[in-house]
């Protein structure tokens, strides 16, 4: 078995490049994660945000179902964002649940349409000591976490972010902004050393830079 | 902190990246839908096959339909408006869909003018064939943009043509010296401030889906590897013989665009497809693309 030492990105459908970009901001050079095989060196894999149903037709059809199961059993440790918490629960209300994961409770949709996306900043002091940006896409909800998980972050009525020894769980998108502080969290909590000291990305519209139509010369 | 709607709306197009919107006209198309792996589905009475055999005037869907499909499925719901039809917007607004297309298939309400967009919350994803349509419908506040390819032909030809195009106007831009800019910019019709943004980045700055006239696995890894972002499939799934393993065909080759292993495996026993329409046989007034201006 090879050493445990990349982070992956799981590269199916969704913000996949988002993810991608944050981490080589961090001077980490990131797996994009199509197959299975891909698991055998990585210490963390990020679940993007996406559709959920989408994401997991698709892990199913692959068979990449028990293979991340296995991998995540021998130390790969997850964080899935938006979508990708959704994933990783245990329990999702008023649905199948999916990789079970961590032990949380997820409402899916919580804020039902777009209309309920939004923007908020807040302080997440296990995370950064600065206030952190937070984007919220028809985000679901944690309602509920066990004993062996920790929350990270309370808003109103529900829990947006938690962590458990293998897992991270945010319901928003540090990776639609400019923050690197949940990246890092991440990257160190898999015990990968970050070589940049970055806190923030250097521009705003970077995904686009993996989906160019043209070189741009600068 | 100050929400950015239209950075809200453009991210949510972001996440749809790498997946496949689908054409349904019921809920229990939606649910097919949404059980083979589409990452939202676009809500209309009729699909463009149909609409382009009834003739007649094709209109917003009755709110009622839209509201039964937004029921039973959590993927985002789309529905389309008329080309100007900006009263027919504000109710696909008040019902809450997810994203509206101001859309060529339906019959435009407006010959010169589309919809302010920018008045709206509710995202927009518009059709363009060219940079200059699509930089137009940007500066009117389009959050996402899909190359029309010839809606309910299920041929994917107008589709490839105008991804062409869009990528060589790009090209085009973003080669010339800045001083070529400004009169570039006057022969295509395309706003100062979207051109400067597309040189900077390469591309459009918000997604673009692929649309019209998709029917395989094999069309939607092409629009993918010729550089979209994701795929609109309409006619092509629920005009086909079994859309159901279609649909999840369509999911799987758009996934994994990249590799002819999987793509072919996603191709094989799906029955029959779309009868489809040759769309060098068309007059051109018959094309539906050439709507929006």
């Amino acid at each position: 078995m090879a050493k445990r030492d990349k982070i992956g990105v799981l590269d199916l459908q969704g913000g996949v490049h988002e993810h991608v970009y944050h981490l080589q901001a961090l001077g980490i050079e990131p797996v994009r994660v199509k197959v299975a095989e891909q698991f055998d060196d990585l210490a963390g894999l990020i679940l993007p945000g996406g559709e959920s149903t989408c994401l997991i037709r698709l892990l199913n059809i692959f068979e990449i179902t028990p293979k991340l199961k296995a991998a995540h059993a021998d130390g790969m440790k997850i964080w899935g964002t938006c979508a990708g918490s959704i994933l990783i629960a245990n329990e999702i209300e008023n649905d199948k649940a999916h990789l079970q994961l961590m032990d949380i409770s997820v409402n899916r949709n919580a804020f039902g349409f777009q209309l309920d996306s939004f923007n908020t900043k807040v302080l997440v002091p296990k995370v950064s000591n600065d206030e952190i940006d937070l984007t919220f896409i028809r985000a679901p909800k944690i309602t509920k976490v066990g004993e062996n998980v920790e929350v990270l972050l309370k808003l109103d009525d529900y829990i947006a972010a938690a962590e458990s020894e293998n897992c991270l769980a945010t319901v928003f998108h540090p990776e639609l902004t400019p923050s690197l502080a949940f990246h890092k969290y991440f990257v160190e909590k898999c015990g990968v050393t970050v070589t940049s000291d970055l806190t923030e990305r250097p521009d705003r519209t970077s995904w686009m830079k993996y989906a160019r139509y043209t070189e741009v010369s600068k | 902190m100050e929400n950015n709607r239209f950075e809200l709306n453009a991210q949510l197009a972001q996440m749809l990246k790498g997946g496949v919107i689908m054409d349904v006209t019921n809920p229990e198309q939606a649910k097919i839908a949404e059980e083979a792996g589409a990452v939202a589905v676009m809500a209309l009475e009729r699909v463009p096959a149909d609409i382009r055999a009834d003739g007649g005037v094709a209109r917003m869907s009755d709110p009622e339909m839209i509201t039964e499909i937004q029921a039973v499925v959590s993927i985002p719901v789309m529905a389309k408006a008329r080309i100007g039809h900006f009263v027919e917007a504000q109710i696909l607004e008040a019902l809450k869909v997810d994203y509206i297309d101001e859309s060529e298939v339906l019959t435009p309400a407006d010959e010169e003018n589309h919809i302010d967009k920018s008045k709206f919350s509710t995202p927009f994803v518009c059709g363009a064939r060219n940079l200059g349509e699509a930089a137009r419908r940007i500066a009117e506040g389009a959050s996402m943009i899909r190359t029309k390819g010839e809606a309910g032909t299920g041929d994917v030809v107008e589709a490839v043509r105008h991804m062409r195009q869009m990528k060589k106007d790009i090209k085009q831009l973003c080669g010339l010296d800045q001083e070529e800019v400004m009169p570039f910019c006057r022969d295509n019709g395309i706003p100062y401030n979207v051109a400067m943004q597309v040189r900077e980045l390469g591309r459009l700055p918000v997604v673009n889906f692929a649309a019209g006239g998709i029917a395989t696995p094999a069309d939607a890894a092409l629009m993918m590897q010729l550089g979209c972002d994701g795929v609109f499939v309409g006619s092509g799934i629920f005009k086909a013989g079994d859309p159901a393993s279609r649909a999840r065909a369509i999911v799987k080759a758009t996934a994994y665009y990249n590799d002819p292993v999987k793509v072919m495996e996603a191709s094989k026993g799906l029955g029959v497809p779309m009868v489809g329409i040759n769309c060098d046989s068309m007059n051109e007034d018959e094309k539906l693309a050439k709507r929006g201006w």
